[in-house]
């Protein structure tokens, strides 16, 4: 760690470590809920849950919660994803492989686009 | 960093740890691990979150759930349920956080014991990790040490702590930003900042909570001070009992320096300033800031007559400011937001906030701050839930060994510097000790007493031999030995022993026994004249006596007693031999009849029915 000299550079650090702990505290601007029961987790739910971090995390996506949730009831179409953000109907988008996840991301969560050909249901399942 | 889905954040503090919080953070980790979550979902340790009675605590962010009297096995439900499902497990949910069932109804705020308490001093207790500097800068951290650097005077920073109103939250409230100003206006190339870490109070330990959980506030607060007074060495008087309080405070240090906020040109500005840790040995004494700078440069730790104050000849005979951590903790927040931002909070001669210790007869135990100004009984009820049994709460002693007792007809008081003092108590370090009916005031009074005998240097005989008189006065009394002159001897004594001993755990520790004498004389006077403990608790006034009517004789008594006192067949009624009994009392927890009462008067030698 060279010294800090400026206000500027401690500005960076503090947005830096912001980021990181802004994921501990609510009041987000929604949530990706991923079904994480037990048919869920054996459809690979558990490399989808990690995608999704791992893309919001390039794309620098900080007030958005990612919680885990029990199974869905939605077995057929795991893994299983909904993503909720404020204001809207929730959107359940089922067949949630790593790639898919990222396509959600992309269009739902930053373009404010429903990815239609993913969509289980929409509403409160 | 990686972007983590959750984070559990586990209360570390001293009361915690030895809750066991190791062994449920393992198991955190290791159920974490094996459902493959170790690297989304991350477990920090924090320093003390105030509500120690009810530890090891977590809480599971984002969604601000508490959860509290974890163990292993409830660490496994949690991540099962809450991490894997978002379900909250209720069993486990923080007092009064109960009837949240589901995520996001609620927010922490709601509940009693956080809604009425301000966090300033305890800002990041709890909250951050206090290894990381990063995430102290993310909640501001070194802002106010930039700004004062660079933008402020040394003699704008002394004024806004003028401004502000800060007094010091050691014991005695001295204005922070007045002794500062005292300290700059002394010539002398060399002058010494320190930091009273000793925290001597039984039962405070806000201290050692700030400096396990947010040690760089400290260091911070000492720069900035160190500037402003113009010194450029600063030191950290530590109690060898606060192990990890000392570990992680030398961590902030390293680095604060590989930061460059410690060391040779600060911000690279001219200003220059480093810190190092002092070990002491625990005694009381050695928090008196004269004795504790004669203990730094390695003498014995006794205290020395004042004047020459420590601004004037302190440390090595230069100038010095000594402040306590609580105060310190209260700087860099000042700085950065202002001294109007401070003074929005507590009362117009004590602004701010204030950190107390509640222990003794009350639910929830532990460190709580608030607003100077609140009443006690929003303190007690609102914020300490009450008495744990739903008993009456019978008075307050607050200040420690130096302070005095407030009955509850008194609750309505706000807590400030010069409303306790008015009653005779005092602030002192936040230490708050609650009592009720079964507490004793002689007995209270002995007790701090006997602290104090121990405690007391040596150096000068009213404190030497005064306090142990007292003492023996007040055994003498509860022993049942006391008489009525016995009473105005200790009302003198007291006197003799505030006006002439040296220093202050001198002058103070005639205190509890004036504040006890003044509210609660009848209860010494009971002892002398009646032969009565009013609180059962003095054990020559008191006896165990079975009752005949409800004893089933069970032999439950008998068993558990020490001494073998009780008598009786199996299914016969039992009998306390008074003349064998020594009155430890257990035989009454064991009665599941109640059978078994406490009496005073004490039931002269055995009773035959
Ligand atoms: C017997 C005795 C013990 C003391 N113990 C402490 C202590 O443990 N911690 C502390 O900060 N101040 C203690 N003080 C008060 C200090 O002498 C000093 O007033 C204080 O550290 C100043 O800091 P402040 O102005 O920030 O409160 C004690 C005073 C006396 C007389
Ligand atoms: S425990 Fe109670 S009921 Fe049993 S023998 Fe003793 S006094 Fe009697
Ligand atoms: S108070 Fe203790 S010593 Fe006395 S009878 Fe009960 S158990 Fe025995
Ligand atoms: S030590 Fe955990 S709450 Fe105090
Ligand atoms: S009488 Fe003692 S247990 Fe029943």
């Amino acid at each position: 760690m060279s010294k800090v000299k400026s206000l500027e550079e401690l500005m960076k650090i503090k947005e830096q470590a912001l980021q990181n702990i802004k994921m501990r505290e609510a009041g987000k601007r929604g949530k990706i809920v991923v079904a994480m029961g037990t048919c869920g987790i054996a459809a690979g739910a558990k490399d989808t849950l990690k995608a999704i971090v791992e893309y919001m995390n390039e794309m620098k996506i900080d007030d958005i919660a990612v919680v885990q949730s029990g199974c869905m009831g939605l077995c057929e179409v795991e893994p299983t994803i909904e993503v909720a953000l404020e204001g809207q109907e929730p959107v359940v988008y089922g067949n949630v492989t790593p790639e898919n996840a990222k396509r959600i991301i992309q269009s739902h969560i930053l373009e404010g686009k429903v990815v239609s050909d993913l969509v289980v249901k929409r509403g409160e399942v | 960093m990686a972007l983590k889905t959750n984070t559990i954040l586990i209360c570390a503090g001293g009361g915690c740890i030895s809750a066991g919080e190791e062994s449920v953070k393992q198991a955190f980790e290791r159920k974490l691990k094996e459902y493959g979550l170790d690297t989304v979902v991350s477990v920090v340790e924090t320093g003390c979150m105030g509500a120690c009675s009810l530890g090891p605590l977590a809480v599971v962010y984002p969604d601000g759930v508490y959860y509290q009297k974890l163990t292993p096995k409830a660490a496994e439900k949690i991540v099962e349920e809450h991490i894997l499902k978002g379900r909250v497990v209720p069993e486990y949910l923080f007092e009064g956080e109960k009837e949240k069932l589901t995520i996001k109804e609620k927010e922490p705020a709601e509940i009693p014991f956080f809604a009425k308490q301000v966090k300033i001093a305890l800002r990041n207790v709890g909250v951050i990790d206090p290894l990381s500097i990063e995430e102290y800068i993310a909640r501001d951290g070194y802002f106010a040490l930039h700004k004062a650097l660079t933008q402020m005077t040394p003699e704008e920073v002394i004024k806004e702590i003028k401004d502000s109103g800060l007094r010091g939250r050691g014991g005695a409230g001295f204005p922070t930003g007045l002794k500062w100003e005292l300290a700059r206006q002394q010539k002398s190339d060399i002058k010494y900042m320190i930091c009273n870490a000793d925290e001597g109070d039984p039962g405070a330990f806000m201290d050692r909570s700030i400096l396990e959980g947010d040690p760089h506030s400290i260091v911070e607060a000492m720069t900035i001070a160190g500037y402003a007074i113009g010194a450029q060495k600063g030191f950290v008087y530590v109690r060898a009992e606060y192990p990890l309080a000392i570990e992680r405070l030398q961590k902030a240090i390293e680095t604060a320096h590989e930061y460059g906020f410690l060391g040779e040109n600060i911000f690279g500005t001219d200003f220059s300033f480093d810190i190092e840790i002092r070990i002491g040995a625990g005694a009381f004494v050695c928090g008196e800031e004269t004795a504790l700078m004669h203990s730094i440069e390695g003498k014995r730790g006794q205290p020395r007559v004042k004047p020459p104050f420590p601004v004037q000849k302190g440390l090595w005979g230069k100038p010095t400011v000594i402040n306590n951590v609580e105060t310190l903790s209260l700087v860099p927040p000042i700085i950065h937001k202002g001294a109007a931002w401070f003074r929005q909070y507590g009362t117009e001669k004590s602004p701010g906030t204030k950190v107390f210790a509640l222990a003794g007869k009350i639910k929830n135990t532990g460190l709580v701050e608030v607003p100077m100004g609140i009443t006690l009984r929003e303190l007690l009820y609102d914020i300490g839930g009450g008495h744990p049994q739903g008993k009456q709460i019978k008075a307050v002693q607050t200040g420690g060994p130096s302070g005095g007792v407030i009955p509850a007809e008194y609750f309505d008081t706000p807590v400030d510097y010069e409303s306790l003092g008015k009653l005779g108590a005092i602030m002192g370090s936040g230490g708050m000790i609650v009592l009720d009916e079964d507490d004793c005031m002689v007995d209270v009074a002995k007790f701090f007493l006997e602290f104090t005998v121990d405690e007391s240097c040596g150096k000068c005989t009213p404190c030497r031999e005064g306090t142990k008189v007292m003492y023996d006065i007040l055994d003498k009394i509860t022993k049942g030995e006391g008489t009525m002159e016995d009473i105005e001897k200790l009302e003198q004594l007291a006197q003799v022993i505030k006006d002439s001993s040296l220093c202050g755990l001198g002058q103070t520790a005639p205190n509890p026994v004036l504040s006890t004498l003044k509210y609660y004389r009848h209860e010494y006077e009971a002892h002398v004249k009646d032969g009565v403990c009013p609180a059962k608790k003095c054990k020559a006034f008191i006896s165990y006596v079975i009752n005949p009517e409800k004893c089933v004789g069970c032999t439950a008594c008998a068993r558990v007693c020490p001494t073998n006192a009780i008598h009786g067949e199996v299914r016969k009624v039992h009998e306390i031999d008074q003349d064998a009994c020594v009155r430890c009392g257990s035989c009454i927890e064991v009665c599941r009849f109640g059978a078994i009462s406490k009496v005073t008067p004490a039931v002269v030698g055995s009773i035959s029915r």
